[in-house]
């Protein structure tokens, strides 16, 4: 096995671990995320608590594998909803130009213009305060698939576009393929490889800002764990020389967006 | 010849000694702290916030001073002053041949001008409006260059104390506000980075031994919202004094470096919960009804376990909170109060009184509506955070489904005092005054500032009534017990009624690095450097300054 394939397959390991970890956090412990062990805050890692407590003494690494769970499943969910917006723009705006196209790209512009944190900061707010803290963080991520599209979008419709000027395109509407048959036979299979890519790269991206929203307090609600709102345990470095532990989700999330970027196909695969 | 010389030359010798020794000060050097934002303003008469306050401490000379450490007041541009019987009129007796910053000579005409200053409505003074007594106009008489009386539309309780965020205005100088009669005056302000305060050659006032005050040549503000990079710096030695320590990060100091984490005791500020009681409101009726029942309230107060909201968001270092005054405000502070203890079988008994039952594990209203509600806080406030998650536990026990929702700062401002759409809410009270006039839109029912219901028509409630008449009728006597005695009872009514749920009261915390001698932090603003004027730099400070 060579060297990049042997690593893309630790990498699917590692991915599909923390995968299973999160689907069955139910079995791998015990504790509730939300249960506060009010004697033993900021406890050291234990035979009672893993990773240790966090500083309401909740089990950390309860939290971490829940947290897994919700960003680890919701980011993949707001990744292909952003990816298939742009995927459909894209291809829609590159493949048949004109004012259709313009009027999309223009569209694109308008929202790539538009400082993303403001406008989910913003949205947040207009949110009910009555929702639970699932449907919260549901439509935490289902804003940031519907508000993550416009950078993709660009690539699609470059990519759409080379096609419609590429020859065996042109060789294939001479031949007069019906539209269904050119969208099976040309578009989707030349555009998959790019959307496939852009699906992979949003998911980590997705991941970091739910993190950073959760930095702001606006993520995912408490006493719901994400790894966003896990890395706020993280903000103060001076606290973390004492509590080293407390960095374990900052490592997973380092390891799982490494691992994403080396599943995705290079570039002599793709071609 | 050559002996008369040397003699001349020994005279001189002993000249420049005993005169350098009586001009140069006993510390010198700079000291070094931050302020946690921009100074809006340094117009004194315009401050209202925390930055422009504390360069107003530190350049402006008052009439009358509240000694932060005993919380009496204290004689400072006034020799004396006498209070008249109807609580109307003060009478200020000046101290004489005082200067400015600027050397422009202090006269009763100054105060004239700052209060006439003070009092126009033009002017938009939030210190201003606590001088507002009536109908009417302030008249300022100046029989003499050394007295100066300020006569009020209606008596004013507590009318000296006031006094303390006056700082007086020259009428002549053309430096105008920058001209100062404070222990140092603005030299130089570059926007968003340092103020640098050079000490006032002609402050007024002198230490036992005769020596001109302050001690300390310059102090640099520097200005830094980041509390950790303050921090960070105070360890590296760059920085002599934090004000305002959060309770993590004095923990943290405590452990590093224990002789300079100064812990002044339980402070002024408190944080507390209300709900909703707008009438108004868009909440449903059911969730109305509970908001507006004290058993409903003083059930979920009972519920919440304040020693460990202390213990674990405060380490230790915040005392659990009952009630609207601090127990570190000496004289108003009501300590027949009872305490209530943490308990939620009470709670549930209670709750069970007013109609409410708890079945498998669900806390349900007599009409079957479980009860459930959102509390809101704003985002960023990490002990706010935690006490909320912990409240939500708390209240688990009894059966509450508690939601928390964080919200930015604006958003937060615009429900609870525009559209009114939320269920509970946690913040922070900052006290800066001890007298109860200072709290008046809180507990009027007109008030802005009356949270759980503000800017009412008429009171709401009878309870509410009786507060109102009680802040009136205390605010129109001038003898301090019968006004103490008023603002007890409120204190009850408040107790009893829980409008505001108080959890904590925080401790006064911060930080003086080795270099201060003379520093002793209290819990009154601005705590670490409240005797600004008496402090030393030792040889660190002083080397600091030379670099």
């Amino acid at each position: 096995m060579s060297g990049p394939r042997l690593l893309r397959v630790v990498c699917y390991s590692v991915l599909s671990a923390v995968f299973a970890a999160g689907l069955f956090a139910e079995v791998i412990t015990h504790y509730s995320y939300a249960s506060q062990f009010r004697e033993v805050p900021n406890a050291a890692p234990s035979a009672m608590h893993l990773l240790g407590t966090d500083s309401l003494g909740r089990d950390l690494f309860t939290r971490v594998v829940y947290g897994t769970r919700v960003s680890l499943l919701l980011a993949p969910a707001a990744a292909l909803l952003a990816t298939a917006i742009a995927g459909i723009l894209g291809g829609i705006a590159g493949l048949r130009g004109g004012w259709t196209e313009r009027t999309i790209l223009a569209f694109a512009d308008l929202s790539l213009a538009l400082p993303l944190l403001f406008v989910l900061v913003a949205l947040r707010a207009l949110l009910p305060l009555d929702v639970s803290p699932i449907l919260s963080v549901i439509a935490t991520f289902l804003t940031l698939g519907l508000l993550g599209w416009p950078s993709s979008l660009r690539v699609v419709w470059a990519a759409a576009r080379r096609l419609r000027e590429s020859d065996h395109f042109l060789f294939a509407t001479a031949l007069g393929y019906s539209k269904t048959r050119l969208l099976l036979r040309q578009v989707i299979p030349n555009l998959r490889p790019i959307l496939f890519a852009l699906f992979w790269i949003s998911i980590p991206l997705f991941v970091l800002t739910e993190a950073t929203l959760s930095m702001l307090g606006l993520g995912v609600m408490e006493p719901l764990p994400s790894w966003g709102n896990l890395l706020r345990g993280c903000e103060d470095f001076s606290a973390m020389a004492a509590n080293p532990w407390r960095l374990v989700p900052l490592f997973v999330l380092i390891v799982t967006v490494i691992c994403f970027q080396y599943i995705l196909p290079t570039s002599g695969e793709s071609a | 010849m050559r002996q008369r010389s040397w003699r001349f030359c020994l005279l001189l010798f002993s000249l420049c000694f005993v005169l350098l020794g009586r001009t140069q000060t006993p510390s010198g050097g700079e000291l070094h702290f931050c302020l946690h934002g921009e100074p809006k303003t340094f117009n004194p008469i315009l401050v209202d916030d925390e930055a422009s306050e504390n360069v107003r401490y530190l350049t402006g000379g008052v009439l009358i001073r509240v000694n932060r450490q005993t919380q009496t007041l204290e004689p400072s541009l006034a020799e004396s002053w006498k209070v008249s019987n109807d609580g109307r009129k003060i009478t200020f007796h000046l101290r004489k041949s005082l200067q400015f910053s600027d050397g422009t000579p202090f006269t009763s005409e100054d105060v004239a001008y700052t209060m006439r200053l003070l009092m126009d409505p033009q002017t938009h003074s939030a210190t201003g409006d606590a001088f507002r007594s009536g109908e009417g106009s302030v008249n300022v008489q100046t029989p003499s260059a050394d007295v100066a009386v300020v006569t009020f539309p209606a008596p004013l309780a507590g009318l000296e104390r006031l006094f303390d965020q006056v700082a007086i205005l020259s009428a002549k100088s053309p430096k105008k506000e920058m001209s100062v009669l404070g222990p140092y005056y603005v030299s130089e302000y570059k926007a968003g980075s340092y103020i640098l305060l050079r000490r006032n050659p002609n402050y007024w006032k002198r230490d036992a031994q005769g020596n001109r005050l302050p001690y300390i040549e310059t102090v640099r503000l520097d200005i830094q919202r980041n509390r950790d990079i303050e921090l960070m710096r105070f360890r590296r030695g760059e920085l002599q004094l934090i004000n305002r320590l959060d309770a993590e990060q004095f923990d943290r100091l405590q452990k590093d470096n224990a002789a300079a984490a100064r812990n002044a005791g339980v402070g002024l500020d408190a944080e507390e919960m209300w709900f909703n009681q707008v009438p108004s409101s868009p909440l449903s009726d059911y969730k109305k009804k509970w908001f507006q029942t004290a058993d409903f309230r003083r059930a979920l107060s009972m519920s919440i376990n304040r020693a460990d909201l202390a213990r674990i968001v405060y380490f230790g270092y915040a005392t659990p909170a009952y009630g609207p005054v601090s127990p570190s405000n000496h004289f108003w502070f009501n300590s027949s109060l009872t305490v209530p203890k943490y308990d939620p079988q009470g709670a549930l008994a209670l709750l069970a009184r007013a109609g409410f039952h708890f079945d498998n594990g669900t806390l349900k209203d007599s009409a079957g509506n479980r009860v459930e509600f959102t509390l809101i806080t704003n985002s960023g406030n990490t002990a706010r955070e935690k006490m909320a998650t912990m409240i939500q536990q708390d209240l688990a026990q009894i059966g509450v489904n508690l939601k928390l929702v964080m919200l930015d700062f604006p958003s937060l401002i615009e429900r609870i005092t525009r559209t009114f759409d939320y269920d509970a809410c946690l913040l922070g009270l900052v006290n800066t005054d001890l007298d109860p006039n200072g709290q008046m839109t809180v507990w009027l029912s007109s008030g802005e500032d009356h949270q759980w219901n503000p800017n009412q028509k008429s009171p709401a409630t009878p309870w509410e009534a009786e507060i109102d008449q009680l802040m009136r009728e205390q605010a129109a006597l001038a003898n301090e017990q019968l006004r103490k005695a008023k603002f007890d009872r409120v204190q009850q009514i408040v107790a009893e009624q829980q409008p505001f749920i108080y959890l904590v009261n925080k401790n006064a915390l911060s930080a003086v690095s080795a270099d201060v001698t003379g520093a002793a932090p209290v819990a009154l603003n601005p705590q670490a450097f409240w005797n600004i004027d008496t402090l030393r730099l030792g040889a660190a400070g002083q080397l600091g300054a030379n670099k």
